[in-house]
């Protein structure tokens, strides 16, 4: 939390504007008790209207005064706390665009998500209270009690037994009551995920007729949240009744002790009605200061997320060396590459070497797991080897700028991702120049054209975030597009056939053929037939080459090949 | 991530400290007063609770109302004594004995008030529970009895958002927000009366800031509800922009887009930045202005009081009363105005609520006719049937599937397959025509003993959170531990079991991350072995499952058909080619049927399909 509060330091002048009309503001209320005092001991005892009036008119002064401070008070922190939550906001969604997918990975998309909206939501509200009630409690309470004791020292000793009394209530309420505030978050999660569960099992609970049992064991989840929150609620309900009696009971000691000291003419009435002012205004403020306890680590717990989220340094950097390549054919070669997930006991990828050339067609083959997507997410540079090389036209990709190495390649990634925005402007996203000719062109070659065409908009219809207005197939003939108009030296395909039909599927991969006929095609698949007719197949099995060639070569070769091809054609298609 | 956002609408400000949740927009419901009335219904049958609750908040409140009264009397007493000593008269002192028995009567007041006010919350904290308990047992109650029309036409986090936030929303309100709106209503009238019994002038004076409270509470609300709707949407539209590009972040890296990316964040970020800190400062200032007309009030007791009390009009102990009763009216008026807002919002909950408990539930019935030893002689006879109406998607579909025999159905994604199986197990009704099996109409068997008859694996394989056993024993209430590590045998799923450190008590966590696909769908089939179905519906897996996996899923799945009728909704070509029946779909509706034999010579649809899937030609790239 505390790391984090640094960034509010470019708001340091606000600040303490803010703190000094807090402080004058915190005056005000202080005073007018103290000139109520002045006006019963003074005027109403003798008897004095004008003094009264006078007075009046002071305290009319000071109340401006004070509502003006709080005014300027809650402009500023308005200010600064809003532009804690912009600056933190820049400065977090510009951390994470230069991660690399492993830091993606660290934390999880959904995560990342969260942090850079809703914690960081979560910590200027708290900022916003802190600057508008943190400042004001201590203040009032110090200032009370600076009044206070100013006003009458012997009658102050009542709040050295109150205040503590006070302060224990709170504590071993919120003692009790805490544990049992988290455990109903438990209890609430896990009822939530129950419904979860029931909602998306629907299907299997009806077909094996468990809705009984499913019934059953949600109501032991309500239950068990129920009581919980009885108790939490039980527990709390004894607070503010408790509170109040505390503070009451300090009055009645206040005025009997008062009136003592009024009998020995130690002090005035004025000064006893303006302490019990004091008085409750101390008892506020701690309440106040109480509250702070709960917000702030909600807070704090906030803070930590977002401050794990900016502490993690890219390890993918552009190098110094920056090195350019002579030719750019878009040759991709892998010698003796090892790579492992942070953490994992095993590498997903084991020593892989092939050489993908312009104007062939490199084709991955394996079951989940093996390691094809990986090994595709290495040369665009998601990732950092572990040991050995990835080389595009010949120099190390860790010794290029990422800009340029990723100038080359065109990426269509398993899950067809598109952005909110006209159709048009998702195809740009591949080419940032590229003329409507050049994007009719490879919507045409994607076999998207057609279905655009017969949307509304044509090619500026819009496509919703997440692109849930089209279908499967759809979005993944444009992503193909966006590839195509980048006219790249390098493609690659993780995968990126699978919601088309079989037509469709063939037709595209013929048009690809003509279109991408000197470039280098690298494609991750799972169907034999996409890859058959690849000029070099790679068959990966748990994250080793366990065969590569053609595919009459491997039939011969590879046994893994082989068995993946029998799962999936039968005996007599087999050339 | 969609859903996210729906359940992020605002839910009544019970935040700690004050002035929370002020002005912010709310949604209303659509029909305020009938939901609420239905709303009450809920509270009748805890009349005699909610009357104790209304009877300990009035006592409460009005104890506490009428202590400063007596507190003030005990400050007349206290500075008539100090007067007369001030004035010389010789013996005068306090009158300790009239000021001790005035505490000791506070004292008791105060201990009365609390305890009341404890009791009113005590009771009031089973009320609220007791009554969410209910509507969230009927709406769970409720989902197991919508038919699946209702879920394939909303999101899960819609449903789930209705279950959980705006019960939660309920709740609170129940907890805190009735009583709150009763004490604030007793505490105003109640104040207004006691000061009416001091000073008919001074009450004059606090009621004319009263309007002045509510107007200017009123009037900035209004104002800062503009910034806040503003700030909702600039926010909403922040939100978007982060999930997208983070769900998007390889193809933002992969085409070099970081640059643009950021500065379109930071264009609405600032966006969000203008209207937040103006909506923010609006609905902050609604505290500090409530605190000046307070103030402004206190001042105006203090000046016509102490003039008064010079002209003996009133005492100087009706003044002290007086600055408490003042103090005492800030809190409910601000409470007051924003509970009209948590109303709002709970009746909208509410209203969602009362949404679902409405929509129709599915028909079922008693068996008419008792189905035993089921054979699985399945016929469709003339099936209609439409997912929406006048957009019919079958017509006139007839279909005869001897017990014991395969039909594969097949045809590209997004073709409608699962519509047959939604018939089959009767998730959705028929528009005409029937389905029999061995000869009885399904629409004449109960859910329960239709639903005995069928055994279904999907590709969507769920599994709940719990352990391997209880989920293979999901298939059949009161299965044995022998049953179950048969099933699991011939389902070859024992073998990678023994191999989990905890083995069948090895627990599946929610998002069943802990075993992999392949995997869970040998626990499915283990699940759909011990259920011991009549008629099987399965789901080919499509792809992402290793190949020797893949091998013992195949297996398995073959053990699971012997001997019983199957419907496959098929992507390898060995179970399409053996399938005595294949049915080729396609937009939603069955377009051709027939063996694989009688398909490939009509030369239409299938025999492309076919042809390109399969063909030694296929081009690859």
């Amino acid at each position: 939390m505390i790391k984090l509060l640094k960034t509010l330091k470019v708001y340091k002048l606000q600040i303490v504007f803010i703190i000094l009309l807090v402080f004058l503001q915190s005056l005000a209320d202080l005073y007018l008790p103290r000139l109520m005092a002045n006006i019963i001991d003074n005027g109403v005892v003798k008897g004095d209207i004008n003094y009264i009036i006078d007075i009046g008119k002071l305290m009319l002064l000071v109340t401006v005064g004070g509502v003006i401070c709080s005014v300027f008070a809650s402009y500023f922190s308005a200010k600064v706390s809003s532009g804690f939550g912009r600056n933190t906001r820049n400065k977090v969604f510009t951390h994470v665009e230069n991660f690399s997918l492993q830091e993606f990975d660290k934390i999880g998309t959904a995560s990342l998500i969260t942090r850079t909206t809703n914690d960081i939501t979560q910590v200027q509200n708290v900022i916003n209270m802190i600057l508008r009630m943190m400042i004001s409690a201590p203040l009032m309470a110090i200032g009370g009690i600076i009044m206070a004791v100013n006003q009458d020292k012997e009658l102050s000793l009542v709040l050295v037994f109150v205040l503590p009394i006070l302060a224990a209530l709170i504590f071993f309420v919120s003692r009790k009551g805490i544990p049992y505030f988290n455990a109903m978050q438990v209890k609430l999660d896990k009822l939530n995920q129950v419904v979860r569960e029931q909602l998306t099992g629907i299907r299997v609970i009806r077909s094996f007729n468990r809705d009984d049992y499913e019934i059953n064991r949600f109501n032991t989840a309500n239950l068990d949240l129920t009581d919980t929150a009885l108790k939490v609620n039980r527990i709390m309900a004894f607070l503010m009744p408790g509170m109040m009696l505390i503070m009451n009971i300090a009055i009645v000691a206040i005025v009997w002790f008062g009136s003592i000291r009024i009998d020995n003419m130690s002090m005035q009435v004025g000064d006893l009605m303006a302490f019990i002012q004091y008085a409750m205004q101390i008892m506020m403020s701690l309440v106040m200061v109480s509250f702070m306890f709960v917000i702030v680590p909600r807070g704090a717990v906030s803070a930590a997320r977002i401050n794990e989220v900016l502490e993690i340094k890219p390890i993918i950097k552009d190098n110094e060396l920056n090195k350019e390549s002579t030719n750019d054919n878009g040759v991709v070669e892998f010698k003796n590459v090892t790579f492992s997930y942070p953490g994992a006991e095993k590498p997903a990828l084991n020593n892989i070497s092939f050489v993908a050339k312009p104007g062939e067609t490199t084709a991955i083959i394996g079951g989940t797991g093996s390691g094809k997507t990986t090994l595709i997410n290495l040369i665009p540079r998601f990732y950092d080897v572990s040991s050995g090389n990835v080389f595009v036209d010949g120099i190390d990709i860790r010794e290029q700028k990422q800009d340029t190495l990723r100038q080359k390649i065109a990426y269509v990634p398993q899950k067809a991702l598109l952005f909110s925005g006209s159709i048009t402007e998702n195809i740009k996203y591949g080419k940032e120049t590229a003329t409507d000719e050049e994007i009719q062109q490879a919507a045409k070659i994607a076999q998207a054209y057609e279905f655009i065409s017969e949307f509304d908009g044509n090619f500026s219809s819009k496509l919703s975030q997440g692109a849930t207005n089209i279908s499967g197939g759809q979005k993944q003939r444009l992503s193909i597009a966006r590839a195509i108009v980048r006219h790249a030296k390098i493609y690659l395909f993780d995968d990126s056939f699978s919601a088309l039909d079989y037509k469709t599927d063939g037709n595209l991969r013929s048009a690809l053929k003509l279109e991408l006929a000197n470039s280098t095609v690298i494609i991750v698949a799972q169907r034999v037939s996409t890859v058959m007719n690849a000029d070099q197949i790679i068959v990966l099995d748990n994250g080793v080459i366990v065969g590569s060639g053609t595919h009459k070569e491997l039939m011969d070769t590879c046994e893994v090949y082989r068995e993946i091809v029998s799962s999936q054609l039968l005996k007599e298609e087999l050339a | 991530m969609n859903d996210k956002n729906k359940s992020n609408r605002p839910v009544g400000g019970h935040g700690f400290g004050p002035g929370r949740g002020m002005g912010m927009p709310v949604e209303r419901a659509k029909n305020f007063k009938g939901t609420f009335n239905r709303l009450l219904t809920y509270l009748k049958p805890l009349k005699v609770k909610l009357l104790l609750v209304f009877l300990c908040a009035v006592l409460g409140t009005i104890f506490s109302i009428v202590s400063p009264k007596i507190l003030g009397k005990a400050i007349t007493k206290l500075f008539e004594g100090m007067m007369l000593k001030f004035q010389g008269v010789s013996g005068a002192q306090v009158d300790f004995n009239y000021i001790a028995d005035i505490l000791i009567i506070l004292i008791g007041i105060y201990l009365i008030s609390s305890v009341f006010m404890y009791i009113q919350q005590y009771i009031m904290a089973g009320v609220a529970q007791n009554i969410v308990y209910a509507l969230r047992e009927q709406i769970n109650k409720k989902l197991t009895r919508l038919p699946l029309k209702y879920y394939d036409t909303r999101t899960n986090g819609e449903t789930l958002s209705r279950v959980t936030n705006d019960i939660d929303n309920i709740s609170n309100t129940l907890q805190q927000g009735i009583t709150q709106l009763l004490t604030s209503v007793i505490t105003i009238v109640g104040v207004i009366i006691m000061m009416l019994t001091i000073s008919p002038l001074l009450t004059l004076i606090c009621l004319v800031t009263l309007p002045l409270s509510f107007i200017v509470t009123i009037l900035v609300a209004k104002r800062s509800q503009r910034y806040f709707k503003d700030q909702q949407k600039t926010l909403g539209g922040l939100n978007g922009h982060v999930e997208e590009m983070f769900t998007g972040h390889q193809i933002v890296r992969a085409y070099g887009r970081e640059k643009l990316s950021i500065n379109k964040f930071k264009k609405i970020n600032e966006d969000l930045f203008n209207s937040g800190w103006k909506a923010q400062f609006i609905s902050g200032v609604i505290m500090p202005l409530i605190f000046f007309i307070n103030n402004l009030s206190y001042v105006l007791i203090c000046v016509v009081g102490g003039v008064l009390v010079t002209k003996r009009t009133i005492e100087i102990g009706d003044i002290q009363a007086f600055i408490q009763y003042a103090r005492q009216f800030g809190q409910p008026i601000s409470q007051i105005a924003s509970i009209t807002n948590i109303i709002q919002s709970t009746i909208a909950s509410a209203e969602r609520v009362f949404e679902v408990l409405d929509e129709d539930e599915i028909v079922n019935n008693e068996s008419l006719q008792m189905v035993e030893h089921t054979k699985g002689h399945v016929v469709f006879e003339e099936v209609e049937f439409s997912y929406k109406e006048n957009e019919t998607l079958i017509k006139n579909m007839n279909l005869d599937v001897a017990p014991g025999q395969t039909v594969a159905i097949v045809g590209p994604t997004g073709a409608g397959k699962t519509t047959l199986v939604n018939l089959l197990m009767r998730f959705y009704e028929l528009n005409g025509g029937k389905i029999t099996i061995d000869g009885i109409d399904i629409s004449k068997i109960s859910h329960e003993d239709l639903r005995n008859i069928f055994g279904m694996v999907l590709q969507d394989t769920w599994l709940f959170s719990g352990t391997i056993r209880e989920n293979i024993a999901y298939g059949r209430i009161g299965a044995t531990e022998a049953e179950i590590l048969n099933a699991s045998k011939a389902a070859f799923a024992d073998q990678f079991i023994r191999t989990l450190p905890d083995g069948y008590d090895t627990v599946i966590n929610e998002e069943a991350s802990n075993i992999s696909y392949g995997q869970k769908q040998l626990l499915t089939i283990a699940r759909a072995i011990l259920s011991n179905p009549a008629i099987l519906i399965l789901d080919e897996a499509t792809s992402s499952v290793d190949t020797r996996t893949e091998i013992y899923i195949q297996q398995a799945m073959d053990v699971l058909m012997e001997g019983r009728t199957s419907f496959v909704i098929a992507h390898r070509l060995s179970t399409i080619r053996d399938a005595d029946l294949i049915l080729v779909m396609r937009e939603g509706k069955v377009i051709e049927q027939g063996t694989h034999d009688e398909l490939m010579k009509q030369g239409k649809f299938y025999s492309d399909l076919y042809n390109s899937q399969f063909a030694q030609n296929a081009v690859a790239i």
